[in-house]
């Protein structure tokens, strides 16, 4: 970006941990988080907010990071892939992609679990409907979407809550 | 020993990397000093150069600028011809053809900076379509326009005609799709004049990057490195084109002296690289009262764009594939693959066989409702059986049973209940719906005598502490190479799943296991896995320190012993072909595949004839393809190119303005979602391959063939209106049925 604009510092929550960032305000959060951060799994699948591979959390609410300037986030909690499992301990939603296939290629999978677990936090039981309607903003282009509605499945079932 | 992985759904091998965001793609690597590569294009799809000029603004003194003479060694991108230049040199013959290489540390300035070369380049005439270039309006390409043609030969088509009860003709046509895989290409070089060149990247092939590297530099192998990062997708996307972004990296590295990293954005990509060819297909049939075949006439005509790339080869794999699991004694099949001044078109997983079977299975609706009989008596009528022979004069000797098959599907996807049903039901119904079906097989691993000519090669390493490293350069690009290959191996030795390691493909480390295309990395490269997995057992036993009906705590203590005293322990195996199988080039006869997978799709389809949208309410795949390895990564196969299969048939239009794609952007160019996919139910039959590990056949590319024929069959049967091409749009269904009432309105 030309010298002529000057890095703004903002200061937001990221996976729990309180940043000053120094960064152009119109600066996408995506390239913010990947480059400044080096939180790189978020990925850039489309730039055009289509694909969904850059989903993150911003206070709560699923975005698509490569839409975002970081100075919309000044203030804000955001959450990445990398603040999904505690410590070695995976999130249930992580385990049942493992476990149903729900992972090919793994491109689109950071997103796709961050619409899964987001979906579930809304909604814990959710029907077959809400599910594909929960994941439509997330392309896979590898699984044909069947493992990834069994991974939410199975993982609403581990968590102990009944459909 | 125990043999107890092969068969069941182990959790992926490098999952829990992908599902925490570890897992390492080109563009999460990060080198000091690195610079950043882009290409400025043509833009124009045929022309000479007659300037390049730098527009004012820039800083240019900055920059790294790379055209055709910086190009230490040959310019040409090393494939099957020598005929697409990394850099145009003269002449372009595409809109995306690169010309000028710019690298600069900083993204938003190189961006600038690739806007403000002007390229001055006078316009020749170009040639857009199939019909234009066989008709030779311009010659763009060789003497003829033609990169390649074949002619397949069975009994004699001429004399059939003559005694045929019904004569049945047809034209069908298939677009260009995008792979669309969702990491877009990219590789980052470091390439220094004295020590060689070294690239990472996203890639199907390191030894097509790295040949297309040797010839670019000029440099021996040992001075050209090329190491796979992790994959997002392929489908045959980053089979060659990864060779030019890796060759233009390491140009622009030399150049500077510093690391270059290319990526390309999503519009660049769609634009730019390669996509399945468009097709052109034409079937004259010749049927006996019966329904017995007796001869067919195809003529297969694929676009292959501006260079010949792989187009001989996915031609070849659609000839052979375009008659189908059907026995006819008289056949004849002519092809070509014609040049346009489009980007060259490429792999996409089925390479060539969705664009001949689409034609096909469509073909066979219409002549069975010409002869009067319903779409699956035709067919079971005239299936392959054992023992009979293909176009190619290939006998099949595996115990297939495609009526078995279609039976199954049918029962499963309750076909024939339903189209009674929708038959009542669809009178007077705004939404009508319809059951369709298509019946296909796919040929497994290279055509002809492919793989003898790869020889591929897989080596196997035990260390001192009982773990076992598989070197090859198959890659895992999501499919499932590293856990498929671990199962193989483990179960070959008798070991625990986690004892296997699977080396990330390197040429400076791994053998050339060929390839990861053609439905083979299972098959071909997994049987090599399992022979020399036997081959470390051999050594073992025969040095005397593996005992037989060994525990993996025996094996430990034998690999450490047999180190200690004999040095490194190495197995290698190399591809031989199976016993019986010829095959002769010079004139196209003979075994066309060691052994091919077969399968019945079937499509539930609600058509709306208001709005003309179409939706997949259900789909039921059965497959035989010998011996599942991994039920749950087989099943993701077939759903996945199911899915992408429904996208070719109904979704995914390549809009073309000029010989460039219009709608290179996901906004406009749409793939299924997850409220678009249909359940996709999946049936697999087993009969063991001999010749494959534990019985496996190959299986990744099958799905791609029969979901887009399946779905428009069921179209035509809830509208009556008979499609003949795909993608099937809106505006084109509403056409199809404005012109059927229009001759019922006649009648």
């Amino acid at each position: 970006m030309p010298d002529r604009v000057n890095k703004a510092e903002i200061t937001c929550t990221v996976n729990g941990e309180t940043l000053s960032l120094k960064a152009y305000p119109m600066a996408r959060l995506l390239d913010v988080l990947r480059q400044e951060l080096r939180l790189t799994g978020t990925k850039e699948g489309c730039g055009e907010g289509e694909c969904g591979a850059c989903s993150v959390w911003i206070d709560g609410e699923i975005a698509n990071s490569c839409l975002v300037p970081v100075l919309q986030v000044a203030g804000s909690e955001i959450k990445t892939i990398e603040g999904i499992a505690t410590g070695e301990q995976l999130h249930a939603v992580q385990e049942a992609f493992i476990s149903c296939g729900g992972a090919q290629c793994g491109i689109c999978t950071p997103g796709m679990v961050m619409a899964a677990v987001n979906l579930l936090e809304r909604t814990p039981h959710p029907s077959e409907t809400e599910i594909r309607m929960g994941l439509a903003g997330n392309l896979c282009r590898c699984t044909g979407y069947m493992k990834i509605f069994e991974a939410v499945v199975r993982a609403c079932q581990a968590t102990g809550v009944k459909a | 020993m125990k043999k107890h992985l092969i068969g069941r759904p182990v959790p992926r091998k490098e999952g829990r990397a992908k599902v925490t965001g570890q897992a390492r793609y080109v563009d999460d690597l990060v080198f000091p000093g690195m610079l950043y590569g882009a290409t400025v294009r043509s833009r124009v799809p045929r022309g000479r150069i007659k300037g390049i000029s730098f527009g004012e603004g820039i800083p240019w003194h900055e920059f790294t600028i790379v055209t055709a003479k910086d190009i230490p060694g040959e310019n040409y991108v090393a494939l099957i011809a020598h005929d697409q230049p990394y850099l145009a040199d003269g002449a372009v013959n595409h809109s995306e053809e690169p010309v000028v290489l710019l690298a600069h540390p900083e993204k938003y300035l190189l961006e600038e900076a690739r806007r403000a070369v002007q390229l001055e380049i006078e316009a020749l005439r170009p040639t857009f379509t199939i019909e234009d270039s066989l008709n030779k309006k311009e010659i763009i390409w060789g003497e003829d326009n033609l990169f390649k043609s074949y002619s397949v030969e069975k009994g004699n088509v001429d004399e059939v005609w003559a005694r045929a009860d019904f004569i049945v003709e047809g034209e069908y046509r298939t677009g260009a799709q995008e792979q669309l895989y969702i990491e877009t290409n990219g590789m980052i070089a470091v390439a220094i004049p004295e020590k060689g060149v070294t690239v990472w990247g996203s890639m199907q092939c390191p030894y097509y990057v790295h040949k297309a590297l040797m010839a670019l530099f000029g440099l021996p192998a040992d001075k050209v490195r090329v190491i796979q990062s992790e994959t997002g997708g392929g489908f045959g996307g980053k089979e060659e084109y990864p060779s030019m972004i890796a060759g233009h990296a390491a140009l622009l590295a030399w150049k500077s002296g510093k690391p270059v990293k290319i990526i390309y954005d999503r519009a660049e990509d769609m634009a730019a690289t390669t996509k399945r060819h468009p097709s052109r297909t034409r079937h004259r049939t010749a049927v006996s009262k019966d329904g017995k075949l007796l001869g067919m006439e195809i003529d297969f005509v694929i676009d292959g764009g501006a260079y010949t790339t792989l187009s001989p080869v996915v031609l070849s794999r659609g000839t052979i594939h375009a008659p189908g699991p059907y026995f006819c004694p008289n056949v004849r099949i002519r092809s070509r693959a014609v040049a346009t001044n489009a980007p060259p078109h490429g792999a996409f997983r089925g390479f060539g066989a969705p664009q001949s079977i689409f034609a096909l299975e469509r073909h066979l609706n219409r002549v069975a409702r010409a002869i009067g009989l319903t779409p699956e008596e035709f067919r079971r009528r005239n299936f392959i059986q054992p023992g009979q022979t293909t176009a190619t004069g290939q006998v099949i000797r595996e115990n297939v049973n495609m009526n078995h098959l279609l039976e199954r599907a049918l029962v499963l996807s309750d076909y024939h209940a339903k189209t009674a049903r929708f038959a009542r039901e669809n009178s007077g119904q705004r939404r009508k719906k319809g059951m369709g079906f298509a019946s296909f097989m796919h040929g497994a691993g290279f055509t002809g005598s492919g793989e003898q000519y790869l020889a591929s090669v897989v080596e196997l390493e035990a260390t001192p502490q009982g773990r076992v490293r598989v070197l090859a350069a198959s890659t895992e690009i999501g499919q499932g190479t590293n856990t498929i290959f671990s199962q193989i191996a483990a179960d070959a030795l008798g070991l625990d799943y986690d004892s296997i390691e699977i080396l990330k493909p390197d040429t400076a480390s791994v053998p050339n296991s060929g390839p990861t295309v053609a439905s083979r990395t299972c098959m071909v490269v997994g049987k090599l896995v399992e022979a020399a997995a036997l081959g470390l057992q051999q050594t073992l036993v025969g040095s005397g320190y593996l005992p037989e009906g060994y525990t993996p705590a025996g094996f430990e203590r034998a690999c450490k012993r047999y180190i200690e005293s004999h040095g490194p322990l190495k197995s290698s195996s190399q591809y031989q072909p199976p016993p019986g199988i010829h095959w002769d080039d010079a004139t196209y006869y003979g075994d066309a595949y060691g052994t091919y997978a077969w399968a019945v799709y079937v499509a539930e389809v609600t058509v709306d004839t208001v709005t003309f949208e179409i939706e997949v309410n259900d789909f039921v795949a059965v497959q035989e393809v010998g011996k599942v390895i991994h039920p749950v990564l087989a099943a993701g196969q077939i759903e996945g190119g199911v899915a992408q299969a429904i996208g070719y048939a109904l979704y995914e239009n390549v809009v073309w303005n000029e010989g460039r794609m219009f709608n290179s952007q996901m906004t406009n160019y749409i793939m299924p979602t997850a409220v678009d996919v249909p359940p996709i139910r999946v049936f697999f039959e087993e009969l063991p391959y001999s010749y494959g590990p534990a019985g496996a056949k190959g299986l990744g590319e099958l799905p791609m063939d029969g979901a887009a024929p399946a779905i428009v069959n069921a179209i035509e049967n809830a509208t009556g209106v008979s499609i003949h091409h795909i993608p099937v749009m809106p505006e084109s269904l509403m056409e199809a049925l404005a012109v059927t009432e229009k001759a019922v309105e006649r009648a």
